[in-house]
């Protein structure tokens, strides 16, 4: 049978707000167990809970850039539930009253445009973390012990409606989940860190077959190639399972990276009852349109604004243009190095190939190198200019990164400018064309090939510094 | 007996600037009082004489220097024992907290220790104010000093003990449904529940937070306005709190006309003792100039059973935090996570708490929500407009506090019998109005108060008719037990 695959997300993105959701605690990474809590996230008897204003303007802006209406008038509510690393008893969620709705965001699985629905936005605090002795889990270790500095650090949960038909589909949206939050600047995106987390609700349906197939929802998707092949496997596992006669059961399955495999973690009869109610102890937060408006005019361009950018006013190609805006960082390099004055087109493809390669090599980010902007545009106006060639100027860059001295500089220093003086040039290529008699025979038998040969070997011989131009121009003239 | 004790707070404030009393010896007066009275009473949980006299010492050097001394600075106050102390044992008089130490005051104890105003102890209460006899507490019931074979009531039983035995000038409460309002009736003192949102409920421990609040106990109604002047006030650490308030509670206007509305709903459970000295009580203040008018606030009627959804619903998950996991009683015996978790709130919660737990787990619970919780909301939205209309016609709604004189130890063993003891009260906390409960007559020798609610924030006009009333009534709140 042909089966059609439904896929719907949830991505749970820590917001980078300085304190957490509920109170004034540093809501930062630390390895450190229990330095970052206070009575409130501890839960402490008599502790109430006040808002981080800075959560909600996070969650605005991210449902603004994936087209969703805001709520006015929003409600936080108690999902209660008994775990010891969530210390109230409950964790303060939004549960009917989202602040965000009926959001989309577009795709692109090569070359093929999909438009995704978002079904809502919400703001939430996370739990703590359970630390176990002697196993990986509460049942068998000899003891447990808390660290609650995770306790009430803010998540905004993404949930995207069943729209994703495959594997490539969800991680291409999964990825432009991050690319947008990491753009607002509300979430580093993180994944090994669990800065963005990861839960697809997997079914399949015979294609032509509207209504949906048993769900199952499969947790612990900590990377893009995890969401990638855990969705592959469990849909093997459901097809699997419907071409053989049986049934889905509805429940929550766990991914196995180490084994690329699904297990069950609890069916739907055992799901939790949270008795969701308003939280008494948060009045309704209101937003108006005046709010809503600052956040949106506070915005920063977003990738797909940025590309059609690039294509229309700087003739970058679709390709260029994307593969210039998947990460902040080197979208802002880029535009920066251009302000120097170096040439669109030529920047993208210095950053994506021998920038990142240079430094993909050396194992380090684009933000931990000397090379700056300002000297990767002097290296690129120095090819414009013709001091020196491309191939000298690749071999100077890993110097400029290590050192963050400028081209010039270096090319000064190593006598490394190209030579256009027309008298030197031409007593190399004289020389060259001299001692390989030969080869000049087979350029006039018609061997074209054998131009690239005498090139090179004038090149060779001024140590990659004969301007090429001029090398062309003059053995085309000695020949002829 | 010292006859500081019979003081109100507002007088020994007077007797400091004039030097006439110090602050020690005040002090010290309370805290004998408490140490030869308290083995009967079972008022306060635990005493702290050592700040107390300490902070008495701070406000002598003040008066030495003849310093200004603030409103209420330097009179001694005790406090219900569910409001966090830093340093001191804070326990809702609960096995699950007996040995709780909170790192933190709450708001309230931030004001009282800011006013240095020494704290005499924690008072004894219902466990996790659910109750309204002091009989729920794990450290066992508090007498009422009129009767020691009487309930003082509760669940802030023994706050208002302390005042009616003389053992504090002034004390907190909390008023959930009625905790502090009942208790005052009983104990023949005054006892009021502001505006919800008026004092802060930070350190508060939450029994409902939509219905909790603190409040002042006192020997009149001049006394209870001055505390709460102290205690209110804008706190960006409750997000329910009320902004923009006037805080001077002092201030006392008078007005031409007085007009209250009397709910008729109320009308028809009165003991009928209660019910006469009730109806010769209004004719006394219609003498006086008082008009009275009979009004129909119909959604009163659903105030119990909407109560008795909301409440314990919002406990059952205000009381979660209470696992064994952080702090609070453990069971030390449990071999797994759940069994440690179920044995440790099995052992530490004490019987109505645990009823009151289920109630509300299961008006929570989907498919009951709809029915339960959320058409409890419903109809507290009517009850609120209900009010508005009434208010819009009549100053205060008066009746009696409890519709039966106070009871004896065991005598409401049926939990729903007892739950009919808040059936005036319960409104108030619903509706988030002020209302307050004042001495009016006696019955066999026991008091009684009448029941005063105001408008929303209108907590300064409640307190400006209630003291013309009081000074009408001039009921003699000494009982037997101030000779001992």
């Amino acid at each position: 049978m042909n089966w059609e695959i439904v896929i719907g997300l949830e991505i749970h993105a820590q917001m980078s707000t300085k304190s957490k959701l509920m109170c004034n605690c540093d809501a930062s990474f630390t390895s450190e167990a229990n330095t970052h809590i206070c009575p409130i996230c501890t839960g402490q008897p008599g502790m109430l809970p006040v808002i981080n204003k800075q959560v909600v303007e996070s969650a605005m802006m991210i449902g603004l850039a994936t087209k969703c209406n805001i709520r006015k008038l929003n409600e936080f509510a108690r999902k209660n539930y008994f775990y010891p690393d969530l210390p109230k008893g409950y964790q303060i969620s939004q549960y009917d009253k989202p602040i965000c709705e009926n959001g989309s965001l577009e795709i692109d699985v090569n070359g093929v445009k999909r438009t995704i629905g978002i079904t809502r936005i919400h703001m939430e605090e996370d739990a703590g973390k359970l630390v176990h002795a002697g196993s990986d889990n509460i049942k068998d270790a000899s003891y447990s012990l808390a660290d609650l500095n995770r306790s009430s650090v803010p998540l905004c949960e993404i949930v995207s409606e069943p729209d994703l038909r495959s594997a490539e589909e969800a991680t291409a949206y999964a990825q432009k989940i991050r690319q947008i939050v990491r753009y607002l600047g509300v979430c580093d995106g993180n994944m090994e860190e669990g800065s963005l987390r990861c839960d697809a609700n997997i079914s399949v349906r015979p294609k032509g077959q509207t209504t949906l197939g048993t769900k199952t929802e499969v947790k612990n998707l900590n990377s893009f190639k995890a969401i990638e092949k855990a969705i592959n496997i469990e849909v093997e596992r459901q097809i699997d399972i419907l071409e053989e006669g049986g049934e889905i059961v509805q429940e929550t399955r766990h991914y196995n990276e180490a084994t690329n495999s699904t297990k069950s973690m609890r069916s739907k009869e055992d799901a939790h009852d949270y008795r969701y109610f308003p939280d008494p102890d948060l009045v309704p937060l209101l937003i108006d349109d005046a709010w809503i408006k600052k956040v949106q005019d506070a915005l920063p361009e977003l990738p797909e604004e940025k590309k059609n950018r690039y294509m229309n006013s700087l003739s970058l190609s679709e390709y260029d243009a994307n593969v210039i805006t998947v990460e902040k960082e080197t979208v802002a390099f880029f535009e920066e190095t251009i302000s120097f004055g170096a040439k669109p087109k030529d920047t993208v493809n210095w950053i994506m190939s021998e920038v990142l390669g240079t430094l993909n090599q050396k194992g380090i980010e684009l933000s931990q190198t000397k090379l700056t902007p300002k000297l990767l545009a002097e290296l690129l106006i120095l090819i414009d200019k013709n001091t020196i060639s491309g191939k000298i100027a690749k071999t100077i860059l890993p110097q400029i990164i290590e050192t963050g001295e400028n081209a010039e500089k270096i090319v000064a220093e190593k006598g490394l400018a190209q030579v256009s003086d027309q008298g030197e040039i031409k007593k190399i290529v004289e020389a060259v064309i001299n001692e390989n008699a030969k080869v000049i025979e087979d350029i006039k038998g018609g061997n074209p090939k054998a131009m690239g040969f005498l090139v090179g070997q004038i090149m060779k011989r001024s140590a990659g510094k004969a301007n090429p131009g001029i090398v062309n121009e003059l053995l085309n003239e000695l020949l002829s | 007996m010292n006859d500081i004790l019979k003081l109100t707070a507002i007088e020994i404030s007077k007797k400091y600037q004039t030097k006439e009393l110090s602050c020690s010896e005040v002090t010290k007066a309370f805290l004998d009082r408490i140490s030869a009275t308290n083995t009967e009473l079972n008022s306060f949980v635990s005493i702290s004489e050592k700040t107390a006299l300490e902070t008495a010492k701070i406000v002598d050097e003040k008066i030495a220097k003849s310093q200004r001394l603030a409103l209420l600075e330097g009179v001694p106050i005790a406090i219900k024992d569910n409001m966090c102390t830093s340093g001191v044992a804070t326990t809702c008089s609960s096995k699950m907290l007996a040995n709780f130490v909170p790192s933190y005051d709450a708001t309230v104890i931030e004001k009282i220790r800011n006013n240095n105003m020494p704290i005499l102890g924690k008072t004894n209460m219902d466990e996790f104010a659910m109750g309204s006899s002091t009989e729920t507490s794990f450290f066992g019931s508090t007498k009422n000093p009129w009767n020691t074979n009487t309930v003082p009531g509760g669940s802030s039983g023994g706050s208002a003990v302390a005042i009616s035995a003389l053992q504090a000038p002034l004390a907190l409460g909390s008023d959930t449904g009625g905790s502090i309002r009942q208790p005052a009736s009983f104990c023949g003192i005054v006892g009021m529940k502001p505006t919800y949102g008026v004092v802060s409920r930070y350190g508060l421990i939450a029994f409902a937070s939509s219905l909790d609040q603190i409040g002042p106990f006192s020997k009149n109604i001049d006394d209870s306005a001055a505390l709460l002047s102290v205690i209110s006030g804008y706190d960006h650490k409750d997000s329910t709190s009320q902004p923009n308030i006037d805080t001077d509670f002092t201030k006392i206007s008078s007005q031409k006309e007085i007009k209250i509305g009397l709910p008729k709903e109320f009308f028809a459970n009165l003991d009928p003792k209660v019910k006469e000295l009730y109806q010769d009580t209004i004719s006394i203040l219609s003498k006086e100039g008082i008009i009275f008018e009979e009004t129909e606030l119909p959604s009163l009627e659903q105030g119990i059973s909407t109560y008795y959804i909301v409440a314990p619903a919002e406990a059952s998950s205000n009381l979660a935090r209470f696992d064994g996991v952080r702090y609070g009683y453990r069971n030390q015996e449990a071999k797994s996570l759940v069994d440690m978790m179920e044995l440790s709130r099995s052992e530490g919660f004490g019987a109505e708490v645990k009823r009151r737990i289920l109630i509300g787990t299961y008006v929570l619970s989907s498919g009951y929500y709809d029915a339960y919780y959320k058409k409890a909301q419903q109809v507290r939205t009517i009850m609120k407009n209900d009010f508005q209309k009434a208010f819009s016609k009549y100053d205060l709604l008066l009746s009696p506090t409890t519709p039966t004189p106070p009871f004896s130890f065991g005598e409401k063993s049926n939990p729903l019998e007892m739950y009919m003891n808040d059936i005036m009260t319960i409104p108030a906390n619903l509706a988030g109005i002020p209302a307050l409960s004042m001495p009016f007559g006696k019955s066999n020798n026991l008091p009684m108060g009448i029941h005063l609610m105001g408008n929303l924030l209108e907590d300064q006009k409640l307190f400006s008719i209630a003291k013309k009333i009081e000074q009408i009534l001039g009921f003699n709140i000494q009982n037997p037990y101030w000779e001992k």
